[in-house]
């Protein structure tokens, strides 16, 4: 049959169903043959917030949001172009981040009377029957009959059949986008190997979804999405919080020091332990501590001990951290602490995601507590960050918080995944010798203002440690007063030191100088530059400046920030950074928040600077 | 960084001695137990340096800083939290935990019983004085009900922990309580705690002479310890008593109190057994009111011992047998992952 074949950019699909159809698993495939086809590609899963929701509610709707293009792609997408809707109550709860005109792949055996009362839709209002979706193109199949009719003679309970429907929907797609269905037998001969008959279902379903889009005359188009021009190099795909796990396994291994990985299970920042627990061939110790505090402490004490220690966990927990993080930083330990942030205060909004966890880092402790706070821009971006961090931590005897957050913790991106000899050197020395004649003096500091590390186990050095203010370089309890004014400022110049050895902040596009600059921080990185690159395609003076070191700041920040008219700060909370350059450069900034536990769009930003320019 | 396996160098308790002041009120119980520690670890075969000592906050916290071995004076509650961490990363090393009854039994509580049931090589000695003395003198969680304080005018309503039953319901492997009046028993019980492979809990009879003075002693004075303390020794009669003539005997479940002697002898008593959990149990609640009628003599000495896989072990074989099956980690194959693909 003759077809057309229409050549598009890029195009955005959510995958939405009920938890139990499989709509993970059908992005994920569709996500690895556009990335070994060599599109550039951004997703993000959209979880149910409870675990077992009953079947058909809009509590139970499970999504998948693919962005993938023949050009640079920096998130999953604000609107999505074709909308799969595995039942009514998926369709209702995306359809208000459908484009107009964008396509609906509906499986009308999800739009029954039943399907229907549970989303909560009157029978005479069926969308699929009332109209209401004129100016979207509705592509309605029974997936249900279609995939039970591929199987009628495999044998198989209705039960198990119907557990095959994402694979006709995969099918359906891989034809009308021209791919090939190489990669996802591939995948499903390994998962199914050992069961020949579900095996042959899921080929039977998938071949059949294909055909369906083959043999109907209806599709009259096909549509062909071009590899990308990305970097030369060899490529994987990495979620964010899988990234924060290789970055940590790295930083041990480039360090030579064991990883201790303590932490209690929260959403977002579980997902690091379940990884990290699979790799005790890298002799990882992870713990599951009996609270957060326990998961802190015992980092202290693995550290004390000299491994590479790491705690994690989301604002809540981080909040039940904050006095052991003083002790931290009163011992001059060095320690990893990780906030995948989400939505908040108190339980806020688990499942979503936030950046409301800023001032917690660099202020929210009792005392003057300084500790260097670094944060990731991007899923692949968290292993670069986490590794800084470790080799902060490392270097400069101090704890470390780095912040990631729900949206690029779950999101993946591909990744040109280093070598490990390109990683930089983290080099550790422990104490071996009396630093001061006779005697060890364990606050005696070096030239970036960091003590020695002298571990249990070495003979001569012993010391003790603690949370008391401590006399300069012998670190013996001091309640003297001009003793305490100078080791608050040692502490603090200790962190403002790190500015020698960071980068100087470059812009991620356009200029070092002109009318506005979108300063922007943590995962709101690819809505910024998309927007940024969009408005200067349009002739507009913009460019996008990135913080990855908030504390301290890079070297150059007030130089870069004074060269500009206009200043925006975009964040997912109600002004934060914005607060904190303020009162350390004395411009007006200006704040642009969205606290919705929802990312950015591109166009939001977009609006945001036309508004400003105009 | 495993520490030295040579010999261990002999040293002196004096070399035990810190150049700090020691800043605990005069006659207070802790002086006894710093003194008994010192005495004790220099025979233990323990390398000085192989030895950490981690405290929370509270009088007894400060300990670390009088032992010239390494040592952490952490925050309130947490040192049960810090040496789990610590001997998770480095087995080779002894660790003792030094506590109390605030420290480790209220803001404490939960990384204490935690600790307990993982049970990680290392020695918990909690000095029990039933009362907060730094923050000078309000209720602990050990002080009796009733027990008139600086927070409880009316007397307490808190109804007290039973600190070795409390361990025992943690599945504690070693429970012994001593006490900071008795050098030679404290001694003895350091070095089995010390002996013990697993977590070991050591409840200290600690006087706070300035805020909770004498709550021990009808226990530690001569005139009334004889009748009032049950020694309990392995294998041994449970035998009380100013001349040693009293003893306990189990009815059915119910430990009573016999005299020796007009046909009961030594051999009909209860023999203390370390390794019976039920009697150690029945034997943690020999926990009465001295002043009630009837009650029973307060045990002292090792209530219960077994031996149980700790956690540090554990853990290091679960990567010895993955280390086994997939061979040392590779870095760049973890980089590399499952799929990859090549933009030219
Ligand atoms: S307050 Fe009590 S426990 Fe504390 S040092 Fe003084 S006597 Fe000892």
């Amino acid at each position: 049959m003759e077809r057309q074949n229409e050549v598009l950019e890029k195009v955005i699909i959510k995958f939405a169903g009920d938890s139990g159809d499989g709509m993970q698993l059908t992005g994920t495939q569709f996500t690895n043959t556009a990335a070994l086809f060599g599109n550039d590609l951004s997703t993000f899963p959209d979880f149910p917030a409870e675990i077992r929701a009953p079947q058909g509610t809009l509590a139970g709707v499970s999504g998948y949001q693919l962005h993938f293009g023949s050009v640079e792609i920096f998130t999953p997408g604000d609107h999505c172009d074709v909308l799969v809707a595995m039942n009514a109550a998926a369709l209702k709860a995306n359809l208000r981040n459908l484009r107009k005109g964008g396509t609906i792949i509906a499986n009308t055996d999800g739009f029954d009377p039943k399907n229907l009362r549970l989303s909560g839709i009157e029978e005479k209002d069926n969308p699929l029957e009332n109209g209401s979706l004129d100016n979207y193109r509705v592509i309605k199949i029974d997936i249900t009959k279609m995939t039970r009719s591929a199987l009628t003679d495999s044998g198989l309970g209705v039960k198990e059949i119907d557990r095959a429907k994402n694979m006709f929907v995969l099918g359906f797609l891989y034809w009308m986008y021209n791919r090939s269905m190489e990669h996802t037998e591939k995948f499903l001969t390994d998962k199914f190997g050992k069961k020949p008959e579900i095996l042959k279902a899921n080929l039977d379903v998938l071949r059949a979804g294909y055909n369906f889009g083959d043999t109907r005359e209806e599709f009259t188009t096909r549509y062909t999405i071009g590899p990308a021009s990305i970097a030369p190099g060899v490529y994987r795909n990495i979620m964010g919080n899988q990234a924060v796990a290789l970055g940590l396994i790295a930083a041990a291994k480039k360090s030579g020091l064991p990883l201790f990985y303590g932490t209690y299970p929260i959403t977002p920042a579980s997902d690091i332990l379940h990884e990290l627990s699979r790799h005790k061939n890298f002799g990882v110790k992870t713990f599951q501590a009996e609270d957060e505090i326990a998961a802190i402490c015992s980092t202290i004490g693995s550290s004390f001990g000299g491994s590479l220690a790491v705690t994690a966990s989301s604002g809540p927990g981080i909040a039940l951290k904050a006095e052991a993080i003083g002790l931290a930083i009163m011992l001059e330990l060095p320690l990893v602490i990780i906030n995948v942030q989400r939505g908040g205060p108190s339980t806020g909004l688990p499942t979503k995601t936030e950046q409301s966890d800023l001032m917690q880092a660099v202020y929210g402790r009792n005392g003057e507590a300084p500790m260097p706070v670094l944060a990731a821009a991007t899923p692949s971006d968290c292993f670069h960050m986490v590794y800084e961090a470790c080799r902060i931590a490392l270097q400069s005897m101090t704890p470390v918080m780095f912040l990631s957050d729900g949206y690029i913790a779950n999101g993946a991106e591909p990744w040109a995944f280093p070598s490990s000899s390109d990683l930089a050197e983290i080099k550790v020395k422990f104490a071996k010798e009396k630093n001061a004649g006779e005697k060890f003096l364990p606050y005696k500091r070096d030239e970036r203002l960091s003590r020695p590390w002298a571990v249990p186990g070495t003979k001569g050095l012993e010391h003790r440690i603690g949370g008391i203010e401590k006399q300069h370089e012998t670190g013996n309890i001091s309640y003297d007063p001009a003793n305490h004014e100078f080791m608050v400022h040692m502490r603090e110049s200790k962190v403002e030191k790190l500015a020698d050895y960071i980068p100087e902040i470059t812009p991620e596009v356009g200029n070092a100088k002109g009318k506005l600059l979108i300063l922007g921080w943590g995962s709101t990185f690819g809505a910024i530059k998309s927007a940024v690159i969009r408005a200067r395609n349009k002739g507009y003076d913009v460019s996008h400046a990135h913080l990855r070191y908030i504390k301290p700041f890079p070297k150059n920040l007030g130089e870069l920030l004074y060269a500009f008219d206009q200043v925006i700060i975009p964040e997912m909370n109600n002004g934060q950074l914005v607060r904190i350059i303020r009162d350390k450069f004395l411009i007006p900034a200006i704040p642009y928040n969205k606290i919705q536990g929802l990312p950015f769009s591109a166009e939001e930003i977009y609006a945001k600077i036309e508004e400003t320019l105009k | 960084m495993e520490s030295s396996t040579l010999p261990a160098e002999k040293f002196t308790p004096k070399e035990l001695v810190t150049d700090q002041d020691v800043r605990w009120c005069p006659g207070c119980g802790d002086y006894s137990i710093l003194k008994q520690a010192q005495t004790v670890i220099p025979d233990l075969g323990i390398p000085r340096e192989n030895i950490v000592f981690i405290s929370g906050i509270g009088c007894s916290s400060r300990f670390p800083y009088y032992m010239e071995t390494y040592g952490m004076h952490s925050i309130h509650g947490r040192a049960t939290a810090i040496a789990s961490g610590l001997k998770a990363s480095r087995p080779d090393l002894s660790i003792w935990i030094v506590t109390g009854d605030g420290d480790g039994l209220s803001i404490g509580g939960n990384h204490t019983i935690h600790l307990l049931r993982r049970n990680f090589n290392v020695n918990i000695l909690l000095f029990n004085n039933e009362i907060y003395g730094l923050t000078k003198g309000q209720y602990s969680p050990t002080s009796e009900e009733g027990k008139v304080t600086k927070s409880t005018p009316m007397g307490s309503i808190d109804y007290p922990f039973n600190p070795v039953a409390l361990c025992l319901g943690a599945s504690a492997t070693f429970v012994a309580r001593s006490m900071d009046r008795d050098p030679k028993h404290l001694q003895a019980i350091l070095k089995r705690a010390n002996e013990h492979k697993g977590a070991s809990f050591v409840e200290i009879y600690q006087n706070c002479n300035v805020f909770n003075d004498g709550a021990f002693e009808v226990f530690t004075e001569k005139s009334s310890k004889k009748n009032e303390t049950l020694f309990m020794e392995h294998g041994k009669p449970l035998v009380f008593g100013e001349n040693a003539d009293k003893g306990i005997r189990l009815d059915g479940f119910t430990p009573v109190v016999v005299q020796i002697g007009n046909g009961v002898s030594a051999n009909d008593l209860w023999i203390h057994d370390e390794k019976d959990r039920m009697k150690a149990g029945i034997l943690s609640r020999f926990f009465d009111n001295p002043s009630k009628p009837d009650h029973l003599p307060r045990p002292f000495g090792v209530f219960y011992v077994e031996d149980r896989f700790c956690y540090e072990d554990k853990m290091q074989v679960q990567i010895d047998e993955m280390k086994a099956k997939r061979g040392e980690g590779d870095l760049d194959a973890l980089l590399r992952g499952k799929e990859t693909w090549t933009v030219a």
